[in-house]
């Protein structure tokens, strides 16, 4: 065993480090190091410079215009990218329907739509979850009755993310009513420019507006925008689901998100010392860093074992990965501890400002990342693979 | 990087697996786990002859491996076969004749002086400082000691003692010959056997002076290795688990049909994966510069896991887990008490936490 990385992995993660050092733009790392929102306008203009250095689509083989590198070189990008500051980049075409295309899509939707991804042309968005059918994809209902060479789409999507910038969306469509739940479904690529579609917000529990349902009547989308098969959308969902499995884990903004809760810690007071000095306190912030580094391990590992297409062991990574995230932000939230009240814009109001700008936003992303045991499929739903995977080998 | 177990470590582990398969049969266990001297003569021969002692120690020492993969690799089996024999006070007794340039070091490595190594008090547990038990110097290396020592692990079965006592207001190391020492030997209750130790101006050897630097290494290496001890348990509390659910029915289907039972199965097997990866960062790290704190780390959270590995295999077996008859017991015994020896998850927290501002 060795757990340095090896000569060429250290000189691929100096050119990463170097890349960002010169390319990426200061104003945008400064907002993600204040924990500030990144607007479509920023995250355009970064992905673009990504773009141009071939560095936009991680996962992808270089056939497609990926980088084509392994799971650890994405690891290593992944972590140089947090810490140096750089806004995510949008998942939804370079992570999901990118991929999508490449396994099922048809020489003609890859050469179309693939390019479209990496040059900006396209803002995908989602439309899985209805608001009968969340972590059980199955029950959805959302019609698409064959008209033709079109099909005609009544029903309704929600938690829609980031659709309010979107110009596409990739959609899972009930396309027969026989048979078992999973299938009669299919995976549709729909322009939503067409008629019929309306988008409204959803206002978050914090304030925010991130997610957005999407409402279909009388949809006509032609049948050359199905992927695969009619009826096999099952088969591409489960791919989907379990295809993000570099960054799943999450490990390199959870290092980021541990390095500002300890600045907090530091900065904050009680009893007479800094909190960080406070044993009880100093306690959680050992042991969630424990649990991290555990964590960086069990990433690496799994990514190392990962042959082939993703396993269940992105289930893994997936519920010990959110759970983490989200006791660093619990606890970055209690280490300001009256300061954290306010509602963002007035804590950071001129002369009367309680706490700095990255702090401000402690409590409003405690709430809004409760989330990320829901999302995704549910933490109880990965459970519920996992059971499959371990039950099922035994038998 | 590279998580693959090389070739030769992969050879110790079988051949340990074969070995401790013969000689550690978790039935006939309790002969050896709870009656004096709490070792079996032919299993520690037999572990010595297929070099488990010298996969411990360094070349230098008289041994073949010594890293920190070399010591998970052989207390990780020790553990899947809840191997009784004292072989912990012989890693330390190894690290610590080692960094005191000993001759003694070989016949440890061989396992021909069996070691016990004597540090926590009645009032001192885990910490080096203040022991109260005393050294007289008379020159030459030649000391009387005085003091009382606790719990001290594999003392019934050893030959020689290494003892840390205060000389000069500082943390020194002797050596003892057992037989000069007053003893008092008792069963542990998850088996293997501790005792006593008396020091009543009881003659020693002086092997290292300012002790402190030796004894941190030593126990650093210990605690990796109960880490490692505790992975390979996990591994069969997990298995066994498995097994179990899927036999056992109530209600007229097997009990891992039920959700609630499935969901807490998947979170132990989550735990153990991470206690897994924290030992072997562990392992990684032992010699390096943050390999204390990366130890530490890694004790702490097998400290948390382990009692939770523990209580959920008892508990999703139910009564049957209750008994002694049945092998789930034991190990759920053993892998709790783990904490109890070289720091416990408290223990090992504060030396995370002291390292939170680096």
């Amino acid at each position: 065993m060795n757990f340095e990385f090896s000569p060429e992995e250290r000189a691929f993660q100096a050119e990463v480090e170097r890349f960002l050092a010169d390319h990426l733009p200061r104003d945008i790392a400064e907002k993600v190091h204040r924990g500030e929102s990144i607007g479509k306008a920023d995250t355009e203009r970064w992905q673009a410079i990504l773009n141009d250095k071939g560095w936009l689509a991680l996962t992808w083989p270089t056939a497609f215009g990926g980088t084509g590198w392994d799971p650890v070189q994405q690891y290593l990008y992944d972590e140089a990218a947090w810490r140096a500051g750089a806004p995510r980049t949008i998942p939804f075409g370079l992570n999901m329907l990118g991929p999508v295309l490449i396994a099922f899509g048809t020489p003609e939707q890859q050469g179309h739509y693939l390019p479209r991804i990496l040059n900006g042309d396209d803002w995908w968005c989602q439309g899985y979850s209805e608001p009968g059918a969340g972590s059980d994809l199955a029950s959805l209902r959302t019609r698409a009755d064959r008209d033709g060479d079109h099909y005609v789409i009544n029903g309704q999507k929600t938690w829609t993310t980031l659709g309010q910038h979107a110009n596409k969306i990739f959609c899972l469509v009930r396309t027969s009513s026989e048979g078992k739940p999973q299938e009669g479904i299919s995976f549709v690529l729909v322009d939503l420019d067409t008629p019929g579609i309306e988008m409204r917000p959803i206002k978050l529990i914090e304030g925010g507006h991130e997610v957005n349902e999407v409402f279909f009547t009388d949809v006509r989308v032609p049948v050359a925008n199905l992927v695969g098969e009619e009826n096999k959308g099952w088969t591409i969902a489960k791919f989907l689901l379990g295809h993000e499995r570099t960054g799943i884990a999450g490990v390199g903004l959870s290092r980021q998100t541990l390095v500002k809760l300890k600045e907090v810690a530091a900065s904050s007071r009680r009893n007479g010392r800094a909190l960080i000095d406070d044993p009880l306190f100093a306690a959680r912030i050992a042991e969630v860093e424990i649990d991290l580094a555990a964590m960086m391990i069990t990433n690496l590992r799994m990514l190392s074992q990962a042959q082939g297409s993703p396993g269940p062991e992105a289930s893994m990574l997936k519920i010990k990965g959110t759970v983490i995230h989200q006791t660093l932000n619990d606890l970055a939230r209690r280490a300001l501890g009256p300061a954290a009240a306010p509602f963002p814009a007035e804590a950071l109001a001129g002369n009367h400002a309680l706490v700095d700008d990255t702090q401000a936003r402690n409590a409003a992303r405690y709430f809004n990342n409760r989330k990320l045991s829901i999302f995704g499929g549910s933490n109880e739903i990965q459970r519920n693979i996992l059971t499959k995977m371990t039950q099922g080998a035994r038998r | 990087m590279n998580f693959e177990a090389t070739e030769e470590r992969r050879m110790i582990s079988d051949a340990l697996d074969r070995l401790l398969a013969e000689h550690c049969d978790v039935a006939k266990r309790d002969d050896t786990a709870f009656n004096a001297p709490y070792s079996n003569a032919a299993t520690w021969q037999a572990l010595s002859e297929m070099g488990a002692f010298a996969a411990l120690a360094t070349e230098e020492a008289g041994g073949l491996g010594g890293h920190g993969f070399d010591i998970t690799t052989v207390f990780e089996r020790l553990g899947r076969a809840l191997c009784c024999e004292p072989v912990l006070p012989q890693l330390l007794a190894i690290q610590l004749l080692s960094s005191a340039g000993s001759d003694r070091a070989e016949a440890a490595v061989t396992g021909n002086a069996r070691y016990a190594v004597a540090i926590d008090e009645p009032d001192t547990w885990f910490e080096l400082e203040p022991l109260q038990a005393r050294a007289t110097s008379h020159g030459d290396g030649e000391a009387t000691l005085n003091g009382r020592k606790s719990v001290v692990y594999g003392a019934p079965a050893a030959t020689d003692l290494l003892v840390a006592a205060q000389l000069d207001g500082r943390t020194a190391l002797f050596a003892v010959d057992a037989s000069a020492v007053e003893l008092h030997g008792y069963a542990l209750i998850d088996g293997g056997g501790a005792a006593e130790v008396y020091l009543r101006d009881t003659p020693a050897t002086l092997l290292i002076a300012d002790a402190e630097t030796a004894l941190h290494a030593a126990l650093d290496a210990g605690a990796l290795a109960l880490c490692a001890e505790a992975v390979g348990i996990m591994d069969v509390l997990r298995d066994t688990t498995l097994e179990y659910l899927g036999t056992r029915k109530q209600f007229g289907v097997p009990i891992g049909a039920f959700q609630a039972l499935q969901h807490r199965f998947v979170d132990l097997s989550i735990e153990i994966e991470q206690s897994r990866s924290i030992t072997q960062l562990a392992a990684d790290r032992l010699a390096k510069a943050d390999g204390s704190r990366t130890v530490s780390m890694a004790k702490n959270l097998i400290g948390r896991t382990g009692q939770l590995v523990a209580e959920e295999a008892i508990q999703m077996h139910g009564g049957i887990a209750m008994t002694w008859e049945y092998s789930v017991s034991h190990y759920a015994k053993r892998l709790t008490m783990l904490d109890h020896q070289l720091g416990d998850r408290d223990q090992h927290l504060y030396r995370v936490m002291a390292g939170l501002r680096d």
